[in-house]
Formats: structure tokens, C-alpha cells, sequence
């Protein structure tokens, strides 16, 4: 069984977000990391290898320093790399990414292909679902479980309140939540192994079944207007009371100010 | 000379880094109070390969350098000392001599289990009489038929209770080395569970408290005679060799709990507010946090440099690493005593409390100046270097 899972490589918002004057992200101002919700799909990749002893392929579409992410995941135990990197795909909206990506896929056998639900720098849930659609596979969004039977995928979608159970003929394209499970940690033996590892890289060149009208920012159809931060709450109010019943007192005092009571 | 390190030591640091804040730190303070050795991190060490860093992958290591191991205990000890401790002991004292000494047959039958996690080591060098002198062993060894008999005690045994596999030095007979009668010392590996092998008191310990220190008692303890560790007689040279390794081990504990103290410091003199404005703003808070970093950050190279000469003596048996340890000890130990006590003192009275991590840290600092051989020791070692 061969599975390909698609990780990308974004700033950590954990410590608030950057931008450049132009409204785009200022990359390299934030620490990088491998997108938690992809990090949760080759979590999901590996346990399958695990127990099947598949071949587990990561690809990125990046910058060069992308490559990070690579030997990330192979130190965690995939197997091997694929970068697709190239100037004229720089820029790319998730129409682009996903036709770049499309085009990389075309190049490699896979039963099934995994991409975490969406990034934290754009959190749009569009790119998985859009690869699948180029490449005429079924998709299913949202995995909270994945277990794969004979040449067939059963997962669980989930719900706000509830979820599905589907089951899919491979190859089909699964989106995995970063509630999906705990990713494992490299080892140290594995990072020694990753930073030898060859990663293969591709340009425009390699990608197979592409109009470069659908690549790079030029193939992009998205026009960001503008970009913001999330509000961030502030630090709050610090109370010290002596009793239980000062801080009561103090609480109600203050819904009341609020006119919530 | 490039003090820049290399992409494999940047993602290992990360990943011991992740580990030690999402799943030593936060039983850190728990395991302290309630002196209890924590299994659950031992195992997922073990998980990891953070138990045969540097151990090649066909004996079921790791296959990294001396660095790559150091850099792992010196995060956990950031975090936790007592962690810190359990993967030093069980890779310097007892993984490491027998990867150095150990017949094929020795290696293939404990390093994989060693470095899995399925088992721990252990060493039983000191006695009540024989510490930092090694020539006072008292345990003995007599060879009767196929087995060793082993009689006599070890104390302060770190991993003491917990560990399976030991590494156990003993008196094996007399030896004559010029003109002078000295006892013949040998190294033989012990399970636990051989009858005859048994645990006496637990140490109460000051610091890394969470650490099983224990008492190893040798009742006529019969082992086979394939466990003897290297040849007949060679078991003090066994052992300074695996002090010398054990003494990196031990300076990197120092040095990451003397790097815990400080952050923890930097993070607290933000907050902490007095006559109207956070310490951080006094310039005494920032002359101490200025001297702490600097010497933290010589500790570290000292550390690192002592880890880089274990690698190239690994290339080249020739290569002494012996003062590089000595030094790298005995400046990371008192350091690490040094940052910790002015850390509580910057905490001011929070400091002295147990809800904070730098009173256990400070607790735990005094060990690394004592244990692995003193501070006094360490001096001969470099001196009598200087002097030869």
C-alpha cells in the first residue's frame, strides 16, 4: 500500500501573527513548523505503516527551506520526500496550490492520499478537497478515525455534534483533523537518518497535466483585500480577594456593572 | 572553529526540547513531592530511543554522537533533574561500558533491551568506604567453577531499585604494582532478580528526589562466569573510564538545571512587581542575570567541547577525553549550584517555596557537585594533568 500525505510548512501562531506593509505574511519573522492538522495525517499515515508495513511519501509545495518539514516527517518515520518548489509558483492562492499539487500527484502511484483539514496561516479547508477533485478521487473531509480494510478506507467525519461513518474504495483523498490522534515524536536516530535522506525536488517543469495559467499568483483568482490578526483578548483584570465571599461579592458586582444580571 | 551547530543537532534539541516541556515538566514537581521514580516518562524514553542515543543502531541504539546524547540530558534537566539523572546513569554507567567492554555476546544480549527502555541500568562502583576512592572496594568476587560468588554492598546507587541490569565492580584478588601489594579489581554485570542480589534501605535524599538511590546488598550472589565485563583485573580502568563518560552526563544535568533556573528567573523579574515596577527594571536583577547567563553560557561550551572530545576519542581510542569531562563537571556543577541560588534569591521569598520550580532546582543543583566524583575530585583529576 502506498499513501501520500501532503504537509505544508507554516509560521506558528502561537506567539501572535506577523505581516509584511503589504498585507502578506512576514514568514520569516515566525518560527516554522509542520502544520498541526497535516502533522495529524502522517500520524494517522504511520500507524497504517505501522500495521501494514506501507510506504508512507510525504510531499510539500514550498519554499526551499520546505524541506524542513520533509526530513521532519521522515524523521518521524516516512519514508520519503518530494519538494515541489520553483519561483513561478510563488504567490499561489489554494486554486494554484491544489493544481500544482494535482500535478505533482500525477507523477506517483498511491492508494490513498492524506492532508490535514486546513493550515493555520489560512485555515480555507480548500486545498485537500480541491487535489482530490483534480485528480477525480473520492474525498472525505474531516477524519476524527481512519481504518483502512482491504482496499477500502472506513472513517469517521466529524460533526460539531455528531459524526459520520463512511467507508471509501481507495485511492481517494481523506482530510485529518489534528484531533485524529497524538503525533508521535522523531527520534534522535531518525533525525540523523532524515538530514542524510534525499529529498526529491520538482519544478513547474515536473508537474504533469498543468496550465501555467492556473499556477503561481498569476493563476491565482483570490485577491486578498486585507489581513488582520485575530483580536486578542487582553490580560484581564487580577483579584485578590480575602474570602469566598468578597470574591462573590466582587463577581456579582460586576456582572451587574455589565448589566448582565 | 564553528560554534554553529549542525541541522541534526538544531532538530534533536527541538525534539528533546518538545519532549521534555509537553511530558517531563509537567510531573515534575509532582514525582519531587511525592519521591516517586517516574516509570511512565522511563518508558516513553524508551519509546523514543532516548535511552541509546549513543549507541550504534545494529545494537539497537541510535547511532548519534556523544553531542546529540548530552544535548538530551541537558534539556530534560532543564525541566527535571531527576530526569535528567535517570537517562545519564543508565547511558554513561551502564550502556556505555558494556558497549566498550562487552564481549559480541554481552552487547547482543543487553544493549537492545538497554536501549529500548524494556530494560534499565544501573552502576555499583561506590561503597560506605570507597567513593571518591576507588581503591577501597570492599565487595569481593571468587570464581568457584563456572560462576562468580559476589559478597559485599554498594550504596548510593542512582536508578538503585528500578534498574535490571547492573554494572558492578569488585575486589577480585591481589596484584603486585611496583613493589605494592593493590587489589586486583574486575567488572562483572549483574541481573536483577539472581538470587543472592538484594536491595537494602532507600536513600532520602535532598534533591533529585524522585530518583531511586538505593543500597545493592551481594549475599553469595552466583553469577555466570560469562558476565565478568572485560578481562580479570581491568575493572578499575573500566571504571574511571566510565567515570570519565559519566562526568559529561553529569555536567550536562548541571548545566540544563542551571539553564531552567535561569529562565524561569528571566520570566519571573518580568512579572514580579516591587515599589511600583516589575525587578526586572532594578539594575541589581539585571547585573545577576547578567553574570548567570554568562557563566551558563561557559558551562555550556565547556559541556559541549567535553562531548565533542568523547566523539573524537571514539574515532581515535588515543584521545584522552579525561580533564576535557573533569573541567566541563566541575565549572557545570557550580555553576548550576551558583544560578540556582541566586534564581531563589531573585524569587525572594516565592523562591523558598516548594509551588516553585526553582526551590526543587536549587535542591537538585548540590548533587552534581558531589556525585560522578566531587568537586575535589575533579580538581586532582585536572591538576595532576597539569603536574605530570
Amino acid at each position: 500500500m502506498k499513501i501520500v500525505v501532503c504537509i505544508k510548512q507554516v509560521p506558528d501562531t502561537k506567539g501572535g501573527v506577523k505581516f509584511n506593509p503589504d498585507g502578506t505574511l512576514d514568514r520569516g519573522a515566525m518560527l516554522a513548523i509542520m502544520n498541526p492538522d497535516d502533522k495529524a495525517g502522517l500520524e494517522a499515515a504511520l500507524r497504517i505503516k505501522d500495521e501494514t508495513g506501507a510506504e508512507v511519501t510525504v510531499l510539500t509545495m514550498g519554499l526551499p527551506k520546505a524541506a524542513d518539514v520533509l526530513r521532519e516527517a521522515i524523521a518521524m518515520g516516512a519514508d520519503n520526500g518530494i519538494l515541489v518548489t520553483d519561483r513561478v509558483l510563488g504567490g499561489a492562492d489554494t486554486w494554484a496550490t491544489s493544481t500544482t499539487i494535482a500535478g505533482a500527484l500525477r507523477n506517483i502511484d498511491y492508494d490513498l492520499i492524506i492532508t490535514g483539514r486546513q493550515a493555520i496561516d489560512g485555515d480555507t479547508a480548500q486545498v485537500g478537497p480541491q487535489i482530490a477533485e483534480h485528480l477525480g478521487l473520492p474525498v472525505i473531509s474531516y477524519a476524527q478515525d481512519i481504518k483502512v480494510e482491504g482496499d477500502k478506507v472506513i472513517v469517521q467525519r466529524m460533526y460539531d455534534d455528531r459524526y459520520h461513518v463512511l467507508e471509501a474504495q481507495m485511492p481517494c483523498l481523506i482530510t485529518a483533523l489534528s484531533e485524529l490522534n497524538e503525533p508521535r515524536y522523531m527520534t534522535p536516530g531518525g533525525i540523523f537518518d532524515a538530514c542524510k535522506a534525499e529529498i526529491t525536488t520538482w519544478g513547474r517543469a515536473d508537474l504533469k497535466d498543468v496550465d501555467d495559467a492556473n499556477l503561481g499568483l498569476k493563476g491565482s483568482p483570490t485577491k486578498i483585500a486585507k489581513a488582520s490578526d485575530k483580536v486578542r483578548k487582553g490580560a484581564g483584570e487580577k483579584v485578590t480577594p480575602d474570602s469566598p465571599e468578597e470574591a462573590v461579592e466582587y463577581i456579582v458586582g460586576k456582572l451587574k456593572e455589565k448589566h448582565v444580571i | 572553529m564553528d560554534f554553529t551547530l549542525s541541522k541534526e543537532h538544531e532538530m534533536a534539541r527541538q525534539l528533546f526540547k518538545d519532549f521534555a516541556e509537553n511530558e517531563v515538566k509537567p510531573l515534575a514537581q509532582e514525582i519531587d513531592e511525592e519521591h516517586r521514580f517516574p516509570r511512565e516518562t522511563v518508558e516513553k524514553m524508551g519509546k523514543y530511543g532516548f535511552l541509546g542515543i549513543p549507541v550504534p543502531k545494529e545494537l539497537g541504539g541510535q547511532g548519534c554522537d556523544p553531542l546529540t546524547y548530552t544535548m538530551c540530558v541537558e534539556e530534560l534537566s532543564k525541566v527535571c533533574g531527576t530526569t535528567g539523572v535517570i537517562v545519564s546513569a543508565h547511558t554513561s554507567l551502564c550502556v556505555d561500558p558494556i558497549q566498550t567492554y562487552g564481549t559480541e555476546e554481552q552487547k547482543a544480549k543487553y544493549l537492545p533491551d538497554l536501549c529500548s527502555g524494556k530494560k534499565l541500568g544501573a552502576f555499583g562502583l561506590t561503597e560506605p568506604g570507597a567513593g571518591t576512592d576507588a581503591q577501597g572496594q570492599q565487595t569481593k568476587a571468587v570464581l568457584d567453577g563456572d560462576e562468580w560468588v559476589l559478597n559485599g554492598s554498594k550504596c548510593f546507587i542512582t536508578n538503585g531499585k528500578e534498574a535490571d541490569v547492573y554494572v558492578v565492580i569488585a575486589v577480585t584478588g591481589k596484584v603486585e604494582k611496583r613493589g605494592k601489594m593493590m587489589k586486583e579489581i574486575s567488572a562483572f554485570i549483574v541481573e536483577k532478580g539472581t538470587p543472592g542480589f538484594t536491595f537494602g534501605t532507600k536513600e532520602n535524599k535532598m534533591g533529585i528526589c524522585a530518583s531511586s538511590t538505593y543500597e545493592l546488598i551481594f549475599t553469595d550472589c552466583r553469577i555466570p562466569k560469562e558476565n565478568l565485563l572485560g578481562a580479570k583485573g581491568k575493572g578499575f580502568a573500566i571504571a574511571m573510564h566510565t567515570l570519565d563518560g559519566g562526568r559529561i552526563g553529569i555536567a550536562a544535568q548541571a548545566l540544563g538545571i542551571a539553564e531552567g533556573a535561569l529562565e524561569t528567573t528571566i520570566a519571573y523579574v518580568k512579572e514580579r512587581k516591587q515599589f511600583g515596577r516589575a525587578i526586572a527594571a532594578f539594575q541589581n536583577t539585571q547585573f545577576q542575570l547578567a553574570d548567570m547567563a554568562t557563566k551558563v553560557e561557559a558551562a555550556k561550551l565547556l559541556v559541549y567541547k567535553a562531548a565533542m572530545k568523547k566523539a573524537e576519542y571514539q574515532a581515535n581510542p588515543k584521545v584522552s577525553y579525561s580533564v576535557e569531562a573533569a573541567m566541563a563537571k566541575l565549572y557545570a556543577a557550580e555553576v548550576a549550584m551558583e544560578v540556582t541560588t541566586k534564581a531563589v534569591q531573585l524569587h525572594g521569598g516565592y523562591g523558598y517555596i516548594k509551588e516553585y520550580d526553582v526551590e526543587r532546582m536549587m535542591r537538585d543543583a548540590k548533587i552534581t557537585e558531589i556525585y560522578e566524583g566531587t568537586s575535589e575530585v575533579q580538581r586532582m583529576v585536572i591538576s595532576a594533568n597539569l603536574l605530570k
